[in-house]
């Protein structure tokens, strides 16, 4: 089934059982995941890492660091898989294609006058075309969180449509800003008008506000995904972003993942994790699964 | 009517808090005549990877702070020791000392603690030095905080002991996890709550109960952790040593009568110290030869 292209088409979405969602959020949390099954688990979260660096001090310097950690993540140990994207701001795409583009790994930019949004369509868009035009895999936009808190739901709609329209071959991730939406109630109708107007990925958060990606919002999330998978076969990415800093986290967002959408979300094409520091809290899980000995952060490259 | 007397439990101490192992395991101190005391905590390794980890965040502040206000804190120790001396001397009595024998150990450790409290701000001038090069440089050695440093108390060790290892550590502005003695450990518990109401800010010292047998190798393996202070006569001597040499640690090792004066001194300072030499380029002025 095509995706709606209006919001007329939008169903009402389900209010959200806050207290349910909390109670199923900390059964994940009491996992005990070990030594092999734990070692899979860690890999797999580094495959599915967006390297990130979104700062207004960010220089061609700190991002050419950047994106060779991308794909060199800890040289002195063998078979560890590369991050799944760097992801960066437009002025900065071009740069990062040329290096991370040979290796496999995607740019991802953020666009629509990232972090706030509070900028017109026009520009949104002009952004956003600069960003794909200079070889961004994939764009992060955010949703106008004021318009949206004001109930102007219809223009979220078109203007995520809209944005949709100019990423062409580009996937598109929609952050939806929980941490300034309030309720777990706006976190579900936010996800489903991003999802009906055409996001490729839904995205909680720019990891500028707290809190962001808290196990209950990506829960509620999850679950907007879910039942538009049940309702049209198509399956839609989930990305995580912001206070995702140890692998213990990590963990428990993909066992959410696995339980809430199943095993096929299991891939860095369908899930990511928007993140800075947790690659290296990785890094040194894996170096302490293998070798029994608690690591520092003095051995692991900064970025 | 006989009265069932409540045995205390000792918590450990991370980062100015007192938390149960995660293990939730715990041993019965005894005394001399095998009659359980107290009870203890008996740690894991993963209770030393949360101290080394709160250990390695409260290192840098602390390290930031003047010399001054260093010994200023210790100072405040050795008040609030003394305040609580009774106490003390009661818990030594508990674990077999004769009320003689607890007195005098508790005033040791106090003088102690002021004895390194007034150490804070002079031990660098007193090691650091000015070096004569041949070359237009202003050339000088100074000391820096080695860091981390864990440490591993004797099985037999008391208060007077705990002192002599932790005081020279941190008046030199390291942080340290510390196994306290598995016979004796009451006081170090009771000693931790000292530091807990002494401005001492919360990960500077670090103490767990347990064996160490079984936290040896968890500490002394560890990355982060760059220093360890030991006892020379320690059994596991020789596996620490070879633990510490992934990461290059400094092994220290204790054999001095720490009940006599020995105890003490600069050097202990300056085995927590790594050395910073700096080269400073002078401009040659009138080709004045040893001038800077």
């Amino acid at each position: 089934m095509p995706k709606a292209n209006t919001i007329n088409h939008l169903p009402s979405s389900p209010s959200v059982d806050k207290v349910g969602v909390e109670e199923r959020v900390a059964r994940f949390q009491s996992r005990s995941i070990k030594n092999h099954a734990k070692m899979q688990g860690l890999k797999m979260v580094l495959s599915m890492i967006d390297l990130t660096t979104l700062e207004g001090k960010d220089t061609p310097g700190k991002v050419r660091q950047m994106c060779f950690k991308a794909a060199h993540l800890h040289d002195g140990y063998p078979d560890l898989p590369n991050v799944a994207a760097v992801c960066v701001y437009p002025s900065m795409v071009r740069l990062a294609k040329s290096i991370v583009g040979s290796h496999g790994i995607n740019v991802a930019s953020v666009s629509t006058a990232f972090p706030s949004g509070q900028a017109p369509l026009e520009v949104k868009l002009t952004d956003t075309k600069y960003a794909v035009e200079n070889g961004a895999d994939e764009i992060d936009m955010v949703i106008s969180r004021g318009k949206f808190l004001a109930g102007e739901y219809a223009f979220v709609f078109d203007e995520i449509a809209a944005i949709k329209e100019v990423c062409g071959s580009a996937r598109l991730k929609v952050i939806l800003e929980t941490g300034e939406l309030i309720t777990l109630d706006n976190v579900r109708k936010a996800s489903d008008i991003a999802i009906y107007a055409g996001a490729d990925f839904i995205k909680t958060s720019t990891g500028k506000i707290q809190p962001a990606a808290t196990l209950q919002v990506t829960y509620t999330m999850l679950q907007a995904i879910r039942d538009y998978y049940d309702e049209t076969g198509q399956m839609i990415g989930m990305k995580p972003a912001g206070g995702i800093s140890n692998a213990k986290l990590a963990l428990h967002n993909l066992v959410m993942v696995k339980e809430v959408l199943g095993q096929e979300w299991l891939d860095n094409k369908w899930f990511r994790f928007g993140a800075s520091s947790l690659a290296n809290d990785v890094l040194m899980q894996i170096m302490k699964t293998d070798s029994g000995i608690y690591q520092s952060g003095d051995y692991f490259t900064l970025d | 009517m006989n009265r069932l007397e409540v045995l205390k439990t000792y918590k450990i101490f991370i980062g100015g808090k007192f938390p149960r192992t995660e293990s939730g395991r715990f041993y019965k101190a005894l005394n001399a005549n095998n009659e359980p005391v107290a009870n203890i905590c008996l740690s894991s390794r993963k209770d030393v990877r949360n101290a080394v980890q709160t250990a390695r965040k409260a290192q840098g502040a602390w390290q930031e702070r003047t010399a001054f206000n260093r010994g200023q804190i210790l100072y405040r120790i050795a008040e609030i020791l003394e305040g609580r001396s009774a106490q003390f001397v009661e818990e030594l009595m508990l674990q077999s000392f004769t009320k003689k024998e607890a007195t005098v150990e508790v005033e040791s450790a106090i003088d102690r603690i002021v004895y390194y409290a007034g150490w804070c701000d002079k031990f660098n001038q007193v090691s650091s030095t000015v070096n004569p090069v041949s070359s237009s440089h202003f050339n000088f050695s100074t000391n820096e905080s080695i860091g981390l440093v864990g440490v591993l108390m004797p099985a037999t060790s008391s208060l007077l002991d705990l002192i002599s290892y932790v005081m020279p550590i941190i008046a030199g502005g390291n942080s340290c996890v510390l196994v306290a003695s598995e016979k004796l450990p009451l006081t170090a518990i009771t000693f931790a709550e000292v530091l807990n109401t002494s401005d001492v800010p919360g990960g500077v010292v670090n103490i767990l109960t347990g064996s160490v047998e079984e936290l040896w190798s968890p500490l002394s393996a560890h990355m982060d952790v760059n220093a360890l202070f030991i006892d020379k006569a320690s059994r596991f001597r020789k596996d620490i040593q070879l633990a510490a040499v992934d990461n290059l640690k400094r092994v220290r090792e204790m054999s001095a009568d720490l009940k006599t004066e020995n105890g003490q001194g600069l050097a202990f300072i300056t085995a927590f110290q790594e050395l910073k030499t700096t080269w400073h380029p002078i401009e040659k002025i009138g080709g004045a030869s040893s001038s800077y």
